[in-house]
């Protein structure tokens, strides 16, 4: 059994295996950063330190924000030091099992194919996991 | 090192400090043979390591200190004297010794450690077997004057006081005085020993970090009392202001090491380097207690190595070229140290045969990494600056120390990975000098706050030399063109702009407006040697900032050198000044460089159209002229008077003595001999003169430049018509260079020797007196 921090992108769910997340909150003031590459979304002052926000509408090659939407942050941990992921909702922790797990069809986008593990069957939905070294390496 | 236990452990420190210092005393030994502290201090640390490493059972290591102990009784006893080939021995022992050192590092054991070639090595110096090579260096070749006081590097924690320098040749130490010092060493030592402690690296760094933060969070808190009425909230603002800047000063301090701890390390090395290629080497270093982050001395170890090993193997040239030169034999390599402007300045200087910078040019092209072109309009100083392009290197083959194309843009990548700059200064046949400026402290530095279309951003304050207001209602602002490029003019000099907004292209988010327009202030910065304008919108303050890292991915753009959390808490990139110079300056700067050298030269040329000239004779109906400007006096001195020292001329004037050089000579006019009166024109400069001697002096002129036609003649800038006459016009300098050819030199040593001594520049002599 796998626990899953989820959320929402574009109207689609996807989780994050819980072990990595560190925390999911609101979004703060995002300082830009010029001349990076698109996925980056700015930097952000999480209780002092500098962490990266990488905004996974862009990493997905989803369609961009609506302004005025406020998105959320799940911070995750990668590579010893925390990544922020900006997210559209933030959702339950799911718990799943092996059972229900697939793995991605074939006519999955190739740029995709290694953000994308494979899916969860829940009653309400797909649960897409993300792969999170992927996910934040922009 | 879990198997290896507390005591092992304690062991190998210990002795690890010990071998170093064993090194530095073995080095000065051979240079103060007579020394009797430099032997008992080397003879205890062998004993110590004998006997511990008896006690822990390490035969090999026992074996060896044992061998090395015997050798040295002899030379405690006096049976044997310090020379070359006893300290090569004892160099090597020590070599071994870490060797062995280092096995029982890794898995406790000696491991098997090869020890018999050393053995026989060492027991082949104690029977005599090794023939005593007449060391060259102790004959009496006098030094030429010292530039500055030599300091012979001595241990720091054992010598107090700097010995008293006799204005001779150190090199031999008078070993009564050292006799008398060694009481004093000892107690010294002793009490150096319980005024300090061990701490574990790690908890400093810990600690650093925590004061960090602290800092962060008095800029909060000074931010929000300030905005406020409350008295006792400023009050106690106020404190904790003052008790977070003295810990971090603290802090600060505790990390700091002398940046002797890199130099301990070199008289060793340049000595066996010197050896190895065959150079005879002076070593000198000063301001070793200029202090350094522990972890920007770690970062600066291997660079300065690679360019001493660079000035000794490249730089100075070996002993009979110099002479040829008319150099000592001994070239000299000077390590320098000092705290300027927030930052620690390291220099390395040699005396040696300096670099060309066309030859510079000429290898870039053939490596392929320049075309011809785009040297053609490229200062002298520029071309120097190629050096650090990656695959770059001067040296005819390849040795084994240096030359294998890797170094100089290592050692600028490692150095800018700091937050340091390298540069170099060269004079063909005189020497070079590597300056390395490195910042204080990594984490805490004073820096600008600057806002560019909407965002703000950092700019360290040692790259910052002005803040120039721009008048954006005047027509222009001041603000001019080189072709495309924008500059500004700043007190007659033509500073290249460069718009942060562009740099960073978010210019778009200021529609409409020109890169310059809507720009308020310039930041003067400098990176290198390049200076330039930042433009900005606004500039908001000077504040003491946390340099937080980047991550990688970041770091990499190269335009940012961290990021930090401002008293708001919002987040401003630090903006890395040199790697935005090289991005947006690159071609431009060289192209307004040469635009602003070329505008000088013309302006300069422009005002200086008419000069006044001395126009002399020197025989045979031929005439210079001399800017008269450049002229102290004249005088009449009788050709008895004149004397030769070191094969030149000289006469007494003034109470010192003037060097002398005939301009019918140095021009190659043989006309008739001059009678019993000497004209002399006497020129001065920084307390120096020469005299040039004339056969007669003609008339004072004006000159009009413009009329000046070219002459390929030596001693000569060219020729025109004065008062009817042909007249020639007197390279000054050669004239001058020709009576005295040090006459442009720092003026260093005149400082000693006024009122004494005349200036007089000969290989073998320090100067000459009445």
């Amino acid at each position: 059994m796998s626990q899953y921090v989820t959320f929402t992108l574009d109207g689609s769910l996807y989780g994050i295996d819980v072990v990595r997340v560190q925390e999911a909150l609101r979004s703060h003031t995002r300082t830009r950063v010029p001349l990076a590459p698109p996925t980056v979304a700015g930097l952000v002052n999480l209780r002092g330190q500098v962490v990266l926000t990488i905004d996974l509408r862009t990493r997905l090659g989803l369609a961009g924000r609506a302004d005025l939407a406020e998105p959320m942050m799940v911070v995750v941990q990668v590579d010893g030091e925390p990544v922020s992921l900006l997210v559209d909702e933030i959702g339950d922790v799911v718990e799943v099992g092996p059972g229900s797990f697939e793995t991605p069809p074939d006519t999955l986008d190739a740029t995709l194919r290694p953000l994308i593990l494979g899916a969860h069957k829940l009653e309400a939905g797909l649960l897409l996991v993300l792969d999170v070294d992927q996910a934040a390496a922009a | 090192m879990e198997d290896v236990d507390e005591i092992v452990r304690e062991f190998l420190v210990e002795s690890y400090e010990n071998l170093d210092q064993l090194d530095r005393d073995l080095v000065a030994l051979e240079e103060s043979p007579g020394s009797r502290p430099l032997l008992s201090s080397i003879f205890r640390t062998i004993h110590t390591i004998k006997g511990t490493s008896g006690f822990l059972a390490f035969g090999r290591l026992e074996r060896v200190a044992h061998v090395g102990e015997n050798l040295l009784v002899e030379l405690r006893d006096g049976r044997r004297s310090m020379d070359q080939p006893t300290t090569t021995v004892l160099l090597r022992l020590t070599d071994t010794v870490r060797e062995i050192l280092a096995a029982i590092e890794a898995d406790g054991t000696e491991g098997d450690v090869a020890i018999d070639a050393v053995v026989e090595a060492v027991e082949a110096v104690r029977d005599g077997r090794v023939v005593v090579v007449a060391e060259p260096v102790a004959a009496a070749v006098a030094a030429p004057v010292a530039l500055a006081e030599p300091v012979v590097v001595q241990p720091a924690a054992v010598i107090t006081e700097k010995p008293v320098v006799p204005t001779q040749p150190t090199r031999v130490a008078p070993p009564a005085p050292a006799v008398e010092h060694a009481p004093d060493e000892v107690g010294v030592l002793r009490s150096a020993a319980d005024t300090s402690i061990r701490v574990d690296v790690d908890l400093l760094d810990a600690l650093m970090r925590q004061v960090g933060e602290l800092v962060l969070a008095r800029n909060q808190i000074s931010r929000l009392a300030s905005g406020t009425d409350d008295v006792d909230l400023t009050r106690s603002a106020q404190r904790l202001n003052l008790i977070a800047g003295e810990l971090q000063e603290g802090v600060m301090k505790t990390r700091m090491q002398t940046i002797e701890h890199v130099w301990s390390k070199m008289p060793r090395i340049v000595r066996d380097l010197a050896a190895a290629c065959g150079r005879e080497v002076q070593l000198e270093m000063t301001g070793g207690d200029t202090e350094l982050d522990r972890g920007l001395l770690e970062a600066v170890k291997d660079p300065l190595t690679h360019l001493v090993r660079n000035a000794v193997d490249h730089g100075i040239e070996p002993a009979e070229v110099r002479l040829a030169a008319g150099k000592a034999a001994r070239g000299v390599l000077t390590l320098r140290a000092y705290h300027a402007g927030g930052q620690v300045v390291v220099e390395v200087a040699d005396d040696g045969r300096g670099i060309d910078p066309e030859r510079v040019a000429a290898k870039a092209v053939e490596k392929g990494l320049r075309t011809p072109d785009q040297l053609a309009t490229v200062s002298h100083a520029e071309m120097l600056q190629l050096l650090f392009l990656p695959g770059f290197s001067t040296a005819e083959s390849v040795t084994n120390v240096s030359g294998r194309g890797v170094g100089m843009d290592v050692v600028r990548t490692k150095v800018e990975a700091i937050g340091g700059t390298v540069d170099v200064d060269s004079t063909v046949g005189s020497g070079t000098v590597w300056r390395l400026r490195i910042p204080l402290t990594l984490a805490i530095m004073p820096a600008l706050t600057v806002e560019c279309a909407g965002d703000l951003y950092a700019v360290p304050q040692v790259n910052l030399l002005e803040l120039v207001a721009l008048d954006g209602q005047r027509s222009g602002s001041g603000i001019e063109y080189v072709h495309a490029a924008p500059v500004y003019r700043l007190r007659g000099e033509l500073l290249p702009l460069v718009s942060l907004a562009s740099v960073l292209g978010v210019d778009e988010d200021r529609p409409g407006t020109s890169p310059t327009e809507g720009s308020s202030v310039i930041a003067v910065v400098q990176a290198d040697h390049q200076r330039f304008g930042l433009l900005v919108d606004r500039v908001l303050n000077t504040e003491e900032i946390v340099v937080k890292p980047l991550s990688a991915r970041l770091k990499s753009i190269g335009g940012y050198a961290g990021a930090t959390v401002l008293g708001d808490g919002r987040v401003a990139l630090i903006l890395d000044v040199q790697a935005i110079a090289r991005r947006a300056l690159v071609g431009e700067l060289e192209q307004v460089s040469s635009e602003a050298a070329r505008r000088a030269h013309e302006a300069a040329a422009r005002a200086a159209q008419m000069e006044q000239v001395l126009v002399v004779g020197i025989g045979g109906g031929r005439r210079v002229a001399m800017p008269l400007a450049s002229v102290a006096r004249l005088e009449h001195v009788r050709a008895s008077q004149v004397e030769l020292v070191g094969g030149r001329e000289v006469v007494q004037y003034r109470g010192t003595i003037l060097p002398l050089a005939r301009l019918d000579r140095v021009l190659g006019a043989y006309g008739d001999e001059l009678g019993e009166e000497l004209l002399v024109v006497v020129y001065s400069r920084a307390g120096r003169s020469v005299g040039l001697v004339v056969h007669e002096i003609v008339d004072i002129v004006d000159d009009d430049m413009a009329r000046h036609s070219d002459i390929e003649d030596h001693g000569l800038v060219g020729s025109t018509v004065l008062g009817e006459r042909v007249t020639e016009l007197l390279d000054v300098r050669t004239a001058i260079l020709a009576a005295d050819s040090a006459f442009y030199d720092t003026p260093a040593t005149t400082d000693e020797l006024d009122g004494l001594a005349g200036p007089v520049v000969h290989p073998d002599l320090v100067g000459a007196a009445r």
